[in-house]
């Protein structure tokens, strides 16, 4: 095979909105940057975000009074205390700025209109008077586990216009992109990384990418649970997985699976929070608004876990609507008439009518709760750079930075995207002028070889082995039917020995296709194996965590606890080992000391020690796992106590 | 539009376009594969179908499989058509499937869009020519609402490419900017953010690669799956490209 050795400052793998806005500020920086990326950028899935992005700006008459430590509070909460809160303290304060510099880049963003305007809140129609002075000022609208109105929107295609804006930056700096190109794996010797091997996507072929920094902006990985998922093909984790593939980058929260209440049955296909949020309704299959009776504050408003568990008990209480594809729900936007769904919702409708045949203004939506985002990803410190592994850094969902904790709200993945991808980018390019690149080309020819052989490997396979798309499949059953909402010790003890089983057939795929090119089979085969990993990974820290947290709901140990669980999991797994090593970090310094988040249950194991304790370690304990240190030292960003009064 | 009819126990015919151009053995032809209709399939649904039991060899491409990601622009029984959207129950029993024109074929039904797009995008500079640097400290600059809606109108383009293989002019000629091409320069001309004024958009659109390329056949208008008002989109550029030549003048 011809190889190919490309040399460049940063290279960054994934073209989506995180990996894009930190090519970015490197590119600004002056340095060479090579973005790689599955489908044009333009494709990427964060194009899919529909219905807001947050950011505390305060603008409309329903968001008066907010302020970042009014998000950060929610950030906070939504996490389930399993986020670190520094890493939320600056996103909240960022978001406006990123918000504000995607208006600069183009987006569209609805606006203020001052005067009478009309709306849903909780099942009524309400008449608001916005103020004139505000007239022209970047909208909000209501979204999930918020205390304020506070995503900014356009329309229910909010993702596209951003991606689309930032991608123009992208081009207007001439910053190179290789598309139909994937990672295959990361060129390191253990603790610093070089870059990455590509294959490209047209030709089968493969090169070796050498970097002074590599970003791993490559988004989720929700085809580990196959098709039922609101995720792109796209989605199949291949930067987390890489990363774990090292040996030395341990992945975080992997166990953390946010399950969105509302895609639409069958398909999977998303429909945003926003219908919520502009005042829709769930209903059973008696048209009961369940929401209300068991969250009576946030309503259907409550955090995703929330709103998914109380769906997914209904339908196991037989108030689903069957069908042969499983049961559904209905979601109701009927109220917010056709004038409303075709501007503020357009995204919506055309979804209900060319994937389902129906129109929203007349007819209710089948929809279940589907896998959606990945909170787990590879771990990094607040800089974004990977544990154990100098040069790596990662952005976006693919990494776990980690403002999420067991639960991401709405809107704010689509902000995290900008603010960690120009505060990592800004890093990088520091990185960059203090390391120079040295690297013995063995260490690439050796990565590019290794690639080149698993390929033949695949390839020499004959005989009876199993299909690769059998083997994801079966992947996808075992991680839908046990490793998704309600979770238990026997169904994950059964998962974890059925993946492992799937992970061993791995290697004795056979294709059945072995044409010269890209050849799509083998493309997804060379895949697999990583997948598998990941769902491995998955169901095992599932298992070994004893709590309820957020997403993370296990039947069978449904309290929070904050005595034993208050820590992020941390998943290595070390080159040629059978198996990954678990160990578990505190979850970052304690502003907010653990409480009530104000909607699902109030129950929940204390803490023993206290707070002042708990933080004395944090920092070293975190170093113990292979953080590195950070440019500026831990808290530093912290406002302490300003929440106060404020809660 | 789509619906559950497609119940009623149908065997498809795909007659698909295949030629891999990395395999030296390899020439253009057609070829057929049978599938047994299921309620709700789409040519995702189909096409994945036939390559995971009936020929794994087979290249296309899909991403969102939701209408939005703009990958999977090919040519159904002879229309431009996205096949995440494109429904079986919507077509005959035989179903003829084509890579889209104009664009470099990448193999069978998957085409080069991304590098067309991203040329088209240097060619006519489509992003914001901001009139000064961002401001991290600054409110937002105002937009009226009505305005923002405009833009947003055009700016939900997602370059499938359908528009450009229905065109005759952008099949003839390779430097027509195209249907998408011409909203694309539409969407920043609107866009009071950006710095560049009415000489600058004449010398853009108001010529033979522009707008005065375009000979009115309407294909694009029809086809387009994001249903953007591209009639208005030409009658709008036409417009500036007057009030420029105008304004030129004196």
């Amino acid at each position: 095979m011809s190889t190919q050795i490309i040399n460049t400052d940063v290279l960054v793998i994934g073209g989506g909105l995180a990996g894009e806005r930190c090519a970015i500020e490197a590119a600004a920086a002056g340095l060479d940057v090579l973005i790689l990326s599955l489908v044009p950028p333009r494709r990427s899935h964060s194009c899919a975000a529909q219905g807001g992005m947050q950011a505390a700006l305060g603008n409309c008459v329903k968001a008066e009074g907010d302020n970042p430590t009014l998000h950060y509070l929610d950030t906070v909460k939504g996490s389930d205390w399993g986020a670190d809160q520094e890493v939320a303290r600056i996103f909240a304060e960022e978001a406006p700025v990123a918000v504000r510099e995607l208006a600069h880049y183009g987006v569209p963003w609805t606006r203020v209109r001052g005067g009478r305007n009309s709306y849903f809140v909780k099942g009524e129609r309400i008449e608001i008077d916005e103020h004139l002075e505000n007239d022209g000022l970047i909208m909000h609208r209501d979204f999930g586990g918020t205390a304020k109105w506070r995503a900014c929107y356009a329309g229910a295609g909010t993702g596209h216009a951003a991606l689309y804006a930032v991608d123009s930056e992208v081009v207007r700096l001439g910053v190179t992109v290789r598309d139909r190109a994937e990672a295959i794996a990361l060129i390191h010797d253990g603790g610093r990384c070089w870059g990455a091997v590509a294959r490209c996507l047209r030709t089968g072929k493969y090169s070796a990418i050498i970097a002074n920094a590599t970003v791993i902006a490559t988004g989720g990985h929700g085809r580990i649970y196959g098709h039922y998922t609101t995720n792109a093909t796209i989605n199949e984790g291949m930067g987390a997985a890489i990363a774990l593939n090292t040996g030395a980058v341990p992945l975080g929260n992997m166990e953390a699976v946010q399950f969105h209440p509302t895609a639409l049955s069958p398909s999977g296909i998303l429909i945003t929070e926003g219908c919520r949020g502009d005042g829709g309704y769930l209903l059973d299959k008696n048209l009961h608004r369940f929401m209300v009776d068991a969250e009576p504050e946030k309503q259907e408003l409550a955090s995703r876990d929330v709103v998914s568990r109380h769906m997914a008990q209904r339908m196991r209480d037989g108030k689903g609507i069957e069908t042969k594809f499983g049961p559904h729900l209905w979601l109701d936007v009927r109220h917010l008439g056709e004038q409303h769904l075709t501007t503020k919702l357009r995204e919506v409708f055309e979804i209900c009518r060319d994937f389902a045949g129906l129109n929203p203004a007349n007819d209710l939506i089948p929809v279940r709760p589907t896998q959606h985002y990945s909170m787990g990803g590879v771990r990094v410190n607040k800089d974004g750079e990977a544990y154990n592994m100098a040069g790596l850094f990662a952005v976006g969902e693919a990494a776990c930075w980690d403002m999420h904790g067991f639960n991401r709200l709405g809107g704010n993945s689509l902000a995290e995207t900008l603010v960690s991808g120009r505060l990592v980018g800004r890093r990088v390019a520091s990185f960059c002028g203090k390391q120079s690149l040295d690297v013995s080309t063995g260490v690439a020819i050796a990565a590019l070889q290794e690639a080149e052989e698993q390929a033949a490997r695949l390839l020499a396979n004959e005989g009876a082995g199993p299909s690769a798309y059998e083997i994801r499949d079966a992947m996808a059953e075992v991680m839908i039917g046990k490793v998704a909402i309600f979770r238990t010790d026997d169904e994950l003890t059964e998962a974890v020995s059925e993946l492992r089983e799937l992970h061993a057939q791995c290697d004795r795929v056979v294709l059945r296709s072995k044409v010269p090119g890209m050849n799509p089979e083998l493309s997804f085969a060379l895949r697999l194996k990583s997948m598998l990993r990941l769902a491995l990974v998955t169901a095992m820290g599932a298992l070994a965590r004893t709590e309820s947290r957020g997403a993370h709901y296990r039947s069978d140990y449904p309290l929070r606890d904050d005595e034993k669980w208050l820590n992020r999991t941390l998943v290595r797994w070390p080159a040629a080992a059978e198996e990954p090593v678990f160990s578990y970090e505190p979850v970052g310094l304690l502003d907010l000391p653990p409480g009530h988040r104000g909607y699902g249950s109030d129950e929940r194991i204390e803490m023993a020690g206290t707070v002042e304790n708990y933080n004395a370690e944090v920092d070293k304990l975190q170093s113990e796992h292979g953080k590195l240190r950070t440019e500026e030292s831990i808290g530093s960003r912290i406002r302490w106590g300003e929440w106060g009064g404020q809660q | 539009m789509t619906s559950q009819k497609g119940a009623k126990n149908r065997r498809l015919r795909f007659e698909v376009f295949r030629y891999n151009p990395e395999d030296p053995d390899s020439r253009p032809h057609m070829q057929s594969y049978e599938i047994d209709e299921l309620p709700y399939m789409s040519l995702f649904i189909a096409l994945n179908t036939i390559r995971e039991t009936l020929d794994p060899s087979l290249q296309f491409d899909f991403a969102c499989r939701s209408a939005i990601c703009g990958s999977c622009g090919m040519m159904v029984n002879g229309r431009p058509a996205l096949g995440c959207r494109t429904q079986t129950s919507d077509l005959p029993d035989l179903i003829r499937l084509h890579p889209l024109p104009v664009f470099k074929l990448v193999g069978d039904l998957s085409v080069d869009t991304g590098v067309w797009f991203r040329e088209m995008a240097e060619n006519t500079e489509a992003w914001v020519h901001a009139k000064e640097a961002f401001d991290p400290d600054a409110q937002e600059e105002r937009m009226d609402d009505e305005l923002a809606q405009k833009i947003y109108d055009s700016d939900r383009c997602i370059e499938c490419g359908c528009c450009i293989a229905s065109c005759g002019v952008a099949n003839l000629k390779s430097d027509f900017a195209g249907p998408a091409g011409l909203n694309r320069i539409a969407r920043f001309a609107m866009d009071p953010r950006d710095a560049r004024d009415a000489a600058e958009w004449f010398e853009v659109v108001a010529n033979e690669q522009g707008v005065f390329g375009c000979i009115g056949m309407m294909a694009c208008h029809d086809i387009c799956p994001k249903e953007l008002p591209l009639l208005e989109v030409y009658a709008y550029l036409r417009r500036k490209a007057v009030a420029a030549a105008f304004a030129n003048k004196e």
